[in-house]
């Protein structure tokens, strides 16, 4: 059975791995690299990496951030920010970057995803929404970080982006990112009852209950997690293990078990009880040589 | 030490295959050239793109005929994956009808889905492993999962089935005829498990050249 998927999203602004507050605020966390890394080590299903910079410098891809990345993950790798053009994502996938993702482009050119798809393959082009809500409620898509409004649903974008050959749709809520209060998870399904792709959800996420109830939604095939995975050490894995906990279907092959450990709503671990502790033993487990 | 040969031609990613062969100890090179095929040892066909242009980047480059040469005159091992396992199929429907090398029984075909099952087939699914080969899938655990990034698979094969999947049905996903293998999956994505199935296919090498 295909499992959903937890994709952990690594946003790099002027070279450096951030969190991501509206759009808008920006707090720096360190080396994309390094976060990479952790995210591989701990089972992230698929990283994402969205270097934002690229398109306020109208430059195409930096390859070695990519390949700095790429270096550390033997999980896909879809990469996006400033892609204008089949050669920037030949550049990109070149890299190291095994899906491209396009957004500003594709508003102002939408035949471009299918370019891209001719060229690569549909597989490998993902068609990238961001999202905010007007005063009358209606969902309209953004490009340039949020700066430039395009004036079109989010459902026609995501419609037009399936029938120009993109193989699956990232939906990024511009109001939800960084507030750590839920997804939009009206926009999601509205979005999902429109086209007939598999869908990545990402903004919003705070504890695990918020992607227990994405990964609920028809159609929902994966959920790009952020601001939540820095500055805790497993926390993707401690994620992955209350998600599991809630019943939804995820691939679990690593030998840190969260699941039978008690986390709180937060998805941070709970202290084992006194008598628990005094009875714990502790067994040596070498690195798995493959 | 195992030297692998990942053919070049101009499709996608090689950076992920290389660097999961290096990772497991095998020394890698990149053949853009017929020359560089003439002398590989064991060969890997990876691939990210659309069929018909790949199959003209290896027509135009001549690397379909040393690979002819190399696979199927001198018989050594060629492993393709995704892209590259179909590209070794007869033909496929992909943008069009397009033939293939033709040295795996079988047509590319869009996956049999039933209706609300989307494609592509995207993500982590659990693969059955057929073949019982200690060299292959042995230190696989059980419903081990693999990370799948495609619409069409190969349908109506007569090679050895070494592993299906279900996704709206059963769907083959890794085949072998004589010398030639082929993974729908993306091993060299794959994590753990592709990297242990990785090993077993350089054992597989291995044994090869002993024989």
């Amino acid at each position: 059975m295909l499992k959903q998927r937890l994709i952990a999203s690594i946003i790099v602004k002027d070279g450096f791995a951030v969190q991501s507050f509206g759009f808008r605020r920006f707090l720096p966390i360190g080396s994309p690299a390094i976060a990479a890394e952790h995210f591989n080590r701990w089972s992230a299903d698929e990283i994402f990496l969205l270097d934002i910079s690229a398109s306020r410098e109208q430059r195409g891809p930096d390859i070695d951030l990519i390949a700095a990345v790429a270096a550390h993950t033997f999980v896909p790798l879809t990469y996006a920010g400033g892609i204008r053009s089949v050669a920037d994502a030949v550049t990109a996938i070149k890299g190291g970057a095994d899906k491209v993702a396009v957004n500003t482009a594709a508003l102002n050119n939408p035949t471009i995803l299918r370019q891209l798809a001719e060229r690569l393959g549909s597989q490998c082009v993902v068609a990238a929404i961001d999202a905010r809500r007007d005063q009358d409620g209606a969902a309209r898509a953004f490009g340039a970080g949020g700066t430039q409004a395009s004036g079109q649903f989010v459902e026609d974008v995501a419609r037009a982006g399936g029938a120009l050959g993109a193989g699956e749709i990232l939906v990024n809520s511009i109001d939800c990112d960084g507030a750590r209060n839920g997804f939009d998870l009206q926009l999601l399904s509205d979005i999902a009852a429109a086209v007939d792709l598999p869908i990545i959800a990402m903004g919003g996420a705070g504890m695990p209950e918020h992607l227990v109830a994405v990964l609920r939604l028809p159609g929902i095939s994966a959920v790009a997690i952020g601001n939540l995975l820095h500055h805790t050490e497993h926390s993707l894995l401690k994620m992955r293990a209350a998600v599991l906990k809630a019943g939804i279907d995820l691939r679990h092959e690593t030998y840190s078990d969260y699941r039978t450990h008690p986390i709180d709503d937060f998805g941070r671990l709970r202290m084992y009880p006194g008598e628990e502790l005094s009875a714990l033993q502790f067994s040596y487990h070498a690195e798995e040589a493959i | 030490m195992t030297e692998v040969t990942i053919v070049d031609y101009g499709m996608g990613n090689l950076t992920s295959v290389a660097h999961a062969f290096e990772f497991l100890g095998a020394r890698t090179r990149r053949a853009t050239t017929a020359n560089e095929v003439s002398v590989a040892e064991v060969l890997v066909l990876p691939g990210v793109g659309a069929y018909p242009q790949a199959m003209e980047h290896l027509r135009a480059t001549g690397l379909q005929e040393a690979l002819f040469r190399r696979v199927i005159d001198d018989r050594r091992p060629i492993l393709g994956i995704c892209l590259g396992m179909q590209l070794l199929a007869e033909s496929s429907e992909e943008n069009g009808y397009c033939d293939g090398l033709g040295w795996l029984s079988g047509q590319v075909r869009p996956i049999p889905v039933p209706s609300g099952v989307p494609l592509p087939h995207v993500g982590w699914n659990s693969v059955d492993w057929r073949w019982d080969n200690a060299s292959l899938s042995a230190a696989l655990p059980d419903g081990a999962h693999f990370y799948f990034d495609h619409s069409f698979a190969l349908l109506n094969t007569d090679a050895d089935i070494l592993a299906t999947t279900d996704y709206g049905g059963e769907v083959v996903v890794a085949v072998a005829q004589d010398n030639v293998m082929g993974m729908q999956f993306h091993p060299e994505k794959s994590q753990n498990n592709g990297l242990k199935l990785l090993r077993g296919f350089l054992n597989l090498a291995a044994e090869y050249e002993r024989c």
